[in-house]
């Protein structure tokens, strides 16, 4: 891991050890969130936040914490960014953060957040740490981005609120797929996905 | 007092079956993926988070409601706190109280009882960071329930999550022995499934009592 460039770093977690389809992290909040677009974007840019500066921190801070505390050190550091991020949605986006109801709290513990600060940023510096953050998070927002707009065009019909299916196709009897908004489309979506990212990447592991 | 327990039996009917906290809000996909390929885990792992959530929920019921929530605070510390509103503490305070309680259990299951300790063990220190136990305490914070509610709710949604990890880990136990397509193996195939689980719950939905 250390003897890999800043590049690497930074671009194997968008496909080839992307976090949700390949390390299996943060599941929960890519499948709850995607029915729409515009909540999804807006989870993306708080976990993006939370990850990079976690990383940061507790790379900054590695040499200090003692082994056996590492976890609740972890945890505070991690709840104060996510405290920051929903008064922040409060603030401004207030009909969004009543969309995204608790996924926002639970940021706290997607496991992409624990996994990058246990397997990355313990062990490295802060700049490697920030790129590894920001590469995991590019890659976790992608899927999210991928599946919500399946399920949205799909169960919608439409695409960040604008109707892309054209009436034409109503007319001659298409309906909207209204099982793609209900929690079972999510896992066969993501289903999927990992099924073509496995195909085209060739590695299968168990 | 009739009303009352039918509506608790009610809500602890949704949140096994109806809202189940696994199939219908995604929460604990982490260790529901990781640890369903046995179902001897399954049912160790099912049980601590069952048993976490039973107490957790209401513990964190308590510390939002006696010392967060807007004036709370006077009635330990003095009238000049009667305006202090700690609820945007919530989050860090929920997480506080899930990780140190995680910890006694563990402590206290060493100690008094060895056998469950033995097969819960390895699992506890790993619910600490389960999204359903910090999730179901943010849906008892946002769902404003009372505190025999909380306790309902909190051992309902242990109970509906333990259910879905030992039917998907006895699912997975057979389908070794099917012929799944290469790059569906794993993970993929574990989605398609819990997909069908999920839907297969679905049929609860309007269930009332």
């Amino acid at each position: 891991m250390a003897k890999k460039g800043n590049l690497s770093v930074l671009t194997d977690p968008l496909w080839d050890s992307n976090p949700v389809m390949f390390q299996v992290l943060g599941i929960c909040s890519s499948l709850a969130v995607t029915t729409q677009l515009v909540p999804s974007l807006i989870m993306a840019a708080g976990v993006t936040f939370v990850v990079c500066l976690s990383n940061v921190t507790i790379s900054l801070m590695r040499n200090y914490i003692p082994n056996k505390v590492r976890i609740i050190v972890q945890l505070s550091v991690v709840s104060a960014l996510v405290i920051m991020i929903d008064q922040l949605l409060r603030a401004y986006l207030y009909e969004q953060s009543k969309d995204l109801s608790v996924f926002v709290g639970l940021i706290i513990t997607n496991c992409i957040v624990m996994g990058r600060l246990e397997a990355f940023a313990m062990s490295n510096p802060p700049w490697p740490s920030f790129l590894d953050g920001l590469g995991n998070s590019l890659g976790y927002s992608g899927v999210l981005v991928v599946v919500a707009t399946v399920r949205e065009i799909l169960g919608n019909g439409a695409i960040l609120g604008f109707k892309v299916v054209p009436q034409a196709f109503y007319d001659a009897g298409y309906q909207n797929f209204g099982l793609m908004l209900l929690p079972p489309g999510a896992f066969i979506i993501l289903g999927l996905l990992v099924w073509l990212q496995r195909a085209i990447s060739n590695k299968v592991i168990d | 007092m009739n009303d009352q327990i039918i509506h608790l039996v009610s809500l602890l009917v949704k949140s096994v079956f109806v809202e189940n906290i696994l199939l219908a809000f995604f929460l604990g996909m982490c260790s529901f993926l990781a640890c369903s390929k046995k179902v001897d885990t399954a049912v160790g792992l099912g049980m601590a988070v069952t048993f976490v959530l039973t107490i957790s929920v209401p513990l964190n019921w308590a510390i939002l409601n006696l010392l967060l929530k807007e004036g709370k605070l006077a009635n330990f510390l003095g009238t000049q706190y009667a305006t202090v509103n700690l609820e945007f503490l919530s989050f860090i305070s929920f997480i506080a109280v899930i990780a140190a309680l995680t910890q006694i259990v563990e402590m206290a299951l060493d100690r008094f009882s060895p056998t469950l300790y033995a097969a819960l063990g390895i699992f506890l220190p790993l619910i600490a960071v389960n999204c359903c136990i910090l999730g179901a305490a943010l849906f008892m914070q946002q769902r404003d329930y009372n505190f025999a509610e909380s306790c309902v709710f909190g051992f309902g949604s242990g109970v509906g999550w333990a259910l879905a990890i030992i039917s998907l880990a006895a699912i997975r136990q057979k389908i070794r022995y099917s012929n799944v397509p290469k790059g569906l193996r794993g993970l993929g195939i574990t989605f398609l499934l819990t997909g069908l689980m999920s839907m297969a719950f679905m049929c609860f939905a309007g269930i009332q009592l």
